[in-house]
């Protein structure tokens, strides 16, 4: 059984994976969206506060999905909200992957 | 820059002729009146008082504003405090000193009316507010990383006391809700622990230390009552609030309005709520509750509830004007963009306020004549006027977040 849960949540990722890109404006708006309201718990400077860093260091070795999934729906258990519903899948890739790369540190 | 030596932009007008210079007069007399008038910021005599200044944190670039509150004008702009992100001040009981938390760990001693940096320390990794003691000696910090308070000599900043906040098998928990109390001491909370700590500097700077356990899950912030008696952390894991007298520590910390939530859902929290000491007006204390759209209300003789007010948003600030009449709420992203006043007798919304996107912080001029707003993205602070929400004023800022009037220095808890 534990085959099929495998697959079935990889096909519930791919399904989040199918990604476009967010237009040049909502870009520059998740960007400040990121700074400021993600910030003021996870820093300005996203190097942590209340909420962990998010540096690349710090996220380092976790997968897109994950932390897209964790965007979307938060964490149970923490302080972490989900954003659902103020950000859609794409938007919530495209913040995963920039924070993976690295790009939005100020 | 010197605020002993400000005197403004005196450009010289050059008279042409003689047909102008009447001109030249009327224009050097006004510039002179409007410096007077504008930046009200020192008498003849080159010497100012302090009890009317302010900071205002501009988050992003790290620096702060000196603003005055009789002129409403800004005076000038002290840089190189690092991330200030949620950056918060405590003030010398001259009022001359501020001392600011930064969010990467620099505490600084700001000297406001020269408007300089005199000492900093890059204390932790993370901190996230501080607090003074009764008798101005000491300022404490409260940090995340590594989770504990560090306490230092407010003459130059040095090292006095260091309690890491250790729990359970040599885990360290991130410290919130510090404030001072009456006796030299120092109390706090513990969120990942579920603890309040009270040190106690009474005896000199070798703290003794009282540890309330098992105090509810996730204490997000934390008030002392005006009075100093009372320490009250609000929860953010469960419905509730954890009440501390500290005239009696002994008797232990007990829970109130336990599960005000009834079990309902919370909504998603996007914006931590903040409590202070303003929270309390007469007899009622106000309080935002955690994940609802609603202010609760507490009588401080019983610690029952005495009613919840429904309001806009999320609340984030709950403040008290100083006489008690009103009560100003400001709230949670996405919502951030609006202000509630609430009628403190009638236990009810009398205005709303649509200063503009990202209202962050509120702070009242010491007798409540004038409430001063930060509007993060406009860019601006907004000075209205309590009786008749007319905007007085309109100063620019960078990115502002936290207000911090000088009075706060003879204020317990502040």
């Amino acid at each position: 059984m534990k085959w099929l849960a495998q697959v079935i949540f990889s096909l519930l990722l791919s399904g989040l994976a199918s990604a476009g890109q967010p237009l040049p404006e909502r870009q520059a708006e998740l960007r400040y969206l990121l700074e400021q309201d993600c910030g003021s718990c996870h820093g300005l400077t996203l190097k942590g506060g209340l909420g962990p860093a998010l540096t690349p260091a710090a996220l380092a070795g976790k997968p897109p999905e994950f932390l897209q999934y964790t965007i979307l729906y938060g964490r149970l258990g923490t302080a972490m909200p989900p954003w659902r519903g103020i950000l859609n899948e794409d938007e919530s890739r495209w913040l995963a992957e920039r924070l993976l790369a690295g790009e939005m540190q100020p | 820059m010197s605020l002993f030596g400000w005197s403004g932009d005196t450009r010289q007008v050059r008279a042409e002729s003689v047909r102008t210079e009447w001109l030249t007069t009327l224009v050097c007399t006004l510039m002179i009146l409007l410096l007077v008038f504008a930046g009200g910021v020192e008498a003849d005599d080159g010497l100012r008082g302090s009890g009317d200044l302010a900071l205002v944190v501009e988050r992003a670039n790290g620096s702060l504003q000196v603003v005055e509150t009789t002129g409403n004008s800004s005076l000038t702009r002290i840089e190189g405090l690092g991330d200030l992100s949620h950056a918060s001040a405590v003030f010398s009981r001259d009022q001359r000193y501020a001392f600011v938390f930064g969010r990467d760990g620099g505490l600084s001693k700001v000297d406001l009316l020269e408007g300089t940096v005199v000492a900093r320390v890059i204390q932790s990794g993370n901190s996230i507010g501080g607090a003074i003691s009764q008798d101005g000696r000491l300022v404490a910090v409260s940090n995340y990383d590594p989770g504990g308070v560090k306490v230092f000599s407010t003459d130059d900043l040095a090292l006095v006391a260091d309690i890491p906040a250790e729990f359970g098998t040599g885990q360290r928990s991130k410290v919130i809700g510090l404030v001072d109390a009456p006796g030299r001491r120092f109390v706090f909370s513990l969120w990942d622990a579920g603890e309040i700590w009270l040190a106690d500097f009474s005896k000199g700077d070798e703290p003794s230390i009282s540890k309330f356990r098992d105090i509810g899950r996730n204490p997000y912030d934390a008030l002392i009552t005006p009075d100093g008696r009372h320490y009250i952390a609000g929860l953010f894991g469960e419905d509730g609030l954890a009440l501390l007298d500290l005239w009696h520590p002994e008797r232990g910390v007990r829970r109130i309005l336990p599960g005000y939530g009834k079990g309902e859902a919370k909504l998603p929290v996007y914006k931590m709520p903040h409590l202070e000491g303003w929270a309390v007006a007469g007899n009622l204390a106000f309080v935002p509750a955690v994940g609802r759209n609603e202010v609760l209300v507490i009588d401080t003789g019983t610690w029952l509830e005495a009613g919840r007010i429904p309001v806009h948003g999320q609340p984030v600030f709950v403040m008290a004007r100083p006489d008690g009449r009103q009560i100003w709420v400001n709230f949670a992203f996405p919502k951030n963009d609006t202000i509630q006043v609430i009628d403190a007798e009638g236990l009810a919304i009398s205005k709303t306020l649509k200063p503009g996107k990202g209202v962050l912080h509120m702070e009242f001029e010491p007798r409540g004549e004038e409430i001063w707003v930060s509007v993060r993205d406009l860019d601006e602070l907004h000075v209205y006027d309590t009786g008749s929400f007319e905007r007085l004023a309109t100063l620019p800022a960078q990115k502002p977040s936290g207000i911090f009037m000088t009075a706060r220095a003879a204020r317990i808890g502040l």
